[in-house]
This record gives C-alpha cells, structure tokens and sequence, in this order.
C-alpha cells in the first residue's frame, strides 16, 4: 500500500492529465448548462419578440418566470398539477408492475437456469439492443383498431374495437413498463448472481423454510440491488414525454416532461419552461445523490 | 439403518406417506416450473412484438396490421418511399452511423483517461469529479438536453444545433459508460503489474502503454461497444439538438412520422436496420470480448455477455 501510494504520488501530474479532458469536458458541458438553464429561469422576456432572455449576473435575477410557473401550478386555472400527478402515479404504478415482473425473472434466471443460463441471459439482454424506438413501433402496430391485439380478442368474443392509441392511460403505464423492463432486469441480475448461495444453505441447514429462508436471507441481501433497479426505472421515466406521446399522444395523459417540453417550445415561456425543468430537478437531486453516494461507497468498498 | 427403522416405527401408516411426500416437494434440486413458465412468458411478451415489427417491413402492402405477402419495397424498391430512394429516411440512417462513430471516437479516449486518472490521483478534487460524473449517469436525459439546448441556443453560440451540438451532448451522456466499466477493471488489477514494471525500469508512460493498457482493453472495447449502441439508441438528447432533416438519425425521423407522415412499413424497415446494425455491434462485440479474455479465468460466455451488457 505504501508503495502504491508514493508510486501515485510520483506521477500525480499524469493522472491529473489524463482526468483533465474529462473533467474539462464534463464541466463545460454539464454544470455550465445547467447554469445556463439557471439565467434563463431567472431571465426576463423580451417583450417586442417575445423571447426569453437570460439574465446571467446573479445579481440581477428575477423572479419573474418563477411567479408565474408557481401560479401555473397551484393558482387557478392551474394545467401543471395535473400532468404533475398524473406523472408520480404512472411512475410509481410502472415502477410496482416492472419489479413484480422483473425479480422473478432475474431471481429464476440466476438461481435456476442451470445449463440454459447463457440462453436466457442472451434472451434477456437481446432487447437491451433493440432501440426504444423500435419496441415502441412494434406495440404501435400490434395496438392499433384493426390489429393484432384486437384480433385476437375478437377471436375470444370480446368487444374487439379498443382504441388502445387513444390516450388511454392504461396503455402509458403499459408502454412504460414494456420500455424501461429491460434495464431493471439487468439491474436486478446482475445483483442477485453476486448473493452468495451458501449463505441461503447455511439457512436452510439452520432449519428455516425455504420461503422463510427467501424472505429472511434473500430479500434483505438484495434489499440495495432493488432500491439500484427502482433508479435505473424511476428516474428516466419521471423525465418521459416521449412515450405518452407514440402511444397515447392525447391531452389527458400528459406527463410532466410533455409540459416542459411544450414550454421550452412556445415563445416567452421559455424561461418557465427552464424554471419547471429545475423544480424536476431538485426534487429528483435527493434520490440521484443517494444513488451517486452509494455507488461511489460500493466503488470505494471494493477497492 | 437405525435411524431408518426408527422413523418408520413413530409414524406406521398415512401421516408418514404424507411427510415423505412433503419431503420430495422440498427437494432443493426440483426444477421451479412455475418461475420457468414465467420468465418463458416474459421473453415471448418482450421479443415477438418486436420479431412481427420486422415481418412486416417485408409487408406488400402499405399496411402494419395485415399481411400481404412478402415484399422488399421498403428496403430498396419504392422509389418515394423506400429506405434506399427516400431521402429523408436515406440521411437519417448516415446521421445515425456518424454521430455513433464520432461519439465513441471521442468519448472512449477521454472516458477510459478519466476512469485512470481519478483511481490513481486520489484527492478531494477528484472525489467530486467522480461524483459528477455518476450524476450524469442518473440524471434524466430531458433534463440535460434542455439545459445543452439552452447552453448553445444561449451562451455558446459557436456549436450550432446540428450534429456538433448533438455529438457534444452525446459524449457527456456516455462518459460514464467507459469511466465506470474501466475504473472497476481497475480495481480488480490492482497495482501489482504496474509497480512491477515501473521497478523493472519502465518509464511511466511505458507501463502504462505496455502494461496497463492492454490490461484494460476488454473494458475498453466492452465501453465502446456500450457507447456505439447507446448513441444509435438514443433519442432525447438528439431531438432537441438537431437542427434541420438532415441532422435527424433514424429514431428521431421515427417518432417524428409515426402519427401519419412516412408510411408504416418504411417506418418498420427503418427500425430493422437500425436493429441489425445494433446486434452486429453486439456480436462483434461479444466475440471480441471473449477472445480478449479467453485467458482468464471467467465463466466463459456468461461473463462475456455481462461485459458488454455493462453489468
């Protein structure tokens, strides 16, 4: 250890070199636009072409564009709490339906494909590969009047005119849980293939049932791979204005990110536009700093 | 023996048949059908939407819904429509490839230096490096293509909307790939080999080159692999940072035409190549990790799969 550390010391300016084009390349393309994004919130508009113009000295901050995005929220007529709740409920209904779906999947893979365990890792990477995108596509062209979702519950007798694309929420939720699943599984694999299995015979030799042995050994082992996955999934999908819009694209499933999106486009709401994204932002800066903190602990722990 | 016969004796007739069969079912070695049958359902539900979206962009006929025998129009026939004649959808494929092959180009070098140089230059300023570039890796994707929009449409005029914009967002959206698989190849090398080299007189730019570096190859190939895919997958940050037709890629044009615009099939055909161009960058890669490795002690193929899956 000792030897390491003169060794890294010796050549510290090598390796502050090799950080630099990185470090350089982070700061000047993520902290810096999102200050950016701070001087147009707390910019004015100009009030001839109606664009928004960033304030950038601190000093001269606004609170123009935030007094009005706080009425476009709570005040009457408010068209942000809508999208606001709705986007918390899909999410955490998304996130209930994709771990119920995805722990069995990875726990059975990991645990019991035995000889077929490559074949099933492959399987459930292939759509890993497939762009979002495209899966989106597909269920587009399976869910539409006359398609094949239709046809086969018609062939069950069932009312067989659904029209699935349009804006029904049960079919955001559906698209969200078919577009994020992927990376939850991988997430959830990846952490269950690390558990020591002797730890669950050691349980079993203690006597405990094999569900007691599930819920008292493995569960709490991949207590941290779950709350990782529930990010993986939680995150991106608070962020989403793309997939309500290819499958439902109607008023009433709006999600937040349709409503920031929307903003930024139209001309004088840019900078509330801005200040929502930040409001996103904060909210969302104490799970992705817990997540930033335990990913570096678990860094730190294996070195 | 004893124990056997002892058993038989405290429970005779009926309650002792039930305990053996209670036994058997608590065999630990038993296959779990029921799981199996599950995950069997979950990859069939993942995968044939995905293998009937490919059927019918060899669709005849310009519908998504019903078949119509088997055609390659989209592909190369039609000339309004097709991928090959259509020049929307001919430049959105280029877009694609260029903004993949850029974006490693610069993300991989500066992605793997980063990952070196924060493991080895231990200090605060280091750790909070570190720390920003985890954040990058969770932030939610709109909310850095806002804030990059803003950044050029704003401060720094100088990159245009287009493809400079879009590769500039790409790489900080993907750093993370390399910096995060390279610093945990890291850690499981240790310093052994470096330190050793250094003692038998190489320079430091020598062990590096001829020591660490092909050490860290199969990271680095896994992360550019990762990094490839991401960018032909990626959409957000690409839709708000293009510009004009011809700096849309293929994802873009697709979300951009599904509600009427292109027909359906083009659209299928489309996202087939965008699909065949990922799996081949897949399997390369896959291919490549293994035989990079093939002197290790791994679990083979499993271990190859989860290298370039980033796991």
């Amino acid at each position: 250890m000792g030897r390491a550390d003169t060794y890294d010391r010796r050549n510290r300016w090598l390796w502050i070199g090799l950080t630099a084009p990185g470090a350089i390349w982070l700061l000047v393309l993520f902290v810096v636009p999102f200050y950016a994004m701070l001087a147009v919130a707390a910019g004015g508009v100009n009030p001839f072409f109606q664009i928004s113009v960033p304030t950038w000295n601190p000093l001269h901050w606004s609170s123009t564009n935030l007094t009005a995005e706080w009425h476009a929220i709570v005040g009457t007529g408010s068209f942000i709490a809508a999208p606001a709740l709705r986007t918390i409920l899909y999410t955490a209904i998304a996130t209930i339906i994709s771990l119920a779906i995805a722990y069995p999947v990875a726990y059975f893979v990991s645990r019991y494909a035995g000889r077929r365990k490559t074949l099933y890792l492959v399987l459930l990477i292939a759509p890993f590969w497939v762009s979002y995108m495209m899966r989106m596509l597909a269920w587009i062209d399976l869910l539409q009047q006359n398609g094949f979702v239709n046809s086969v519950i018609g062939v069950v007798g069932l009312p067989s005119h659904t029209d699935w694309l349009g804006g029904k929420p049960a079919t955001v939720v559906f698209g969200l849980v078919y577009g994020y699943i992927p990376y939850l599984i991988l997430v959830l694999y990846a952490g269950l293939d690390r558990i020591d299995q002797s730890l669950l015979e050691a349980a079993r030799d203690l006597g405990l049932s094999k569900w007691r042995a599930f819920w008292r050994v493995t569960i709490p082992l991949s207590k941290p791979t779950i709350i990782a996955g529930a990010f993986i999934t939680v995150l991106p999908m608070l962020g989403d204005y793309f997939t309500n819009q290819l499958i439902s694209a109607a008023p009433g499933t709006t999600m937040i990110g349709n409503v920031i999106e929307g903003q930024l486009n139209s001309p004088g709401q840019t900078g509330q536009g801005a200040v929502l994204a930040l409001m996103l932002l904060v909210v969302l800066l104490i799970p992705m700093v817990y997540y930033a903190i335990s990913t570096a602990r678990a860094s730190r722990e294996f070195a | 023996m004893a124990s056997v016969a002892g058993e038989s004796v405290a429970a005779p007739s009926g309650p002792g048949v039930f305990a053996w069969r209670r036994r058997l079912r608590r065999n630990p070695w038993r296959r779990p059908w029921l799981m199996e049958g599950f995950t069997v359902l979950y990859i069939i539900w993942s995968i044939v939407p995905i293998a009937i979206a490919v059927l019918f962009s060899f669709n005849k006929g310009g519908s998504t819904a019903t078949w119509q025998g088997f055609s390659t129009k989209w592909y190369v026939g039609n000339f309004a429509q097709s991928v090959l004649h259509n020049p929307e959808l001919h430049s959105s494929v280029i877009q694609t490839l260029k903004l993949g092959g850029l974006t490693t180009l610069i993300t991989v070098p500066i992605g793997v230096g980063f990952a070196i140089g924060i493991d080895r230059w231990r200090s605060r300023t280091s750790g909070g490096l570190n720390f920003l570039m985890i954040f990058s890796f969770v932030i939610p994707e709109l909310l850095l293509a806002v804030a990059l929009f803003l950044l050029v449409t704003q401060l720094l005029k100088f990159i245009h909307l287009g493809t400079t914009a879009e590769v500039a967002g790409l790489v900080v959206w993907n750093i993370s790939w390399p910096a995060i698989i390279v610093r945990a190849r890291l850690v499981t090398i240790g310093r052994t080999y470096e330190e050793a080299a250094a003692d038998l007189g190489a320079s430091r730019f020598g062990a590096m080159r001829r020591v660490l570096v092909p050490l860290l190859m199969p990271a680095i190939f896994a992360s550019a692999v990762l990094v490839f895919a991401s960018t032909v997958d990626d959409f957000v940050l690409v839709e708000q940072l293009s510009s004009t037709a011809n700096t849309q890629p293929m994802s873009v044009l697709i979300y951009g035409n599904v509600h009427g615009g292109l027909s359906g099939p083009a659209l299928n055909a489309l996202a087939t190549i965008m699909l065949v161009v990922s799996l081949l960058v897949a399997l390369v890669g896959f291919i490549a990790y293994r035989w990079m490795t093939r002197g290790e002690r791994t679990k083979g193929s499993t271990e190859a799969l989860a290298g370039i899956a980033g796991m």
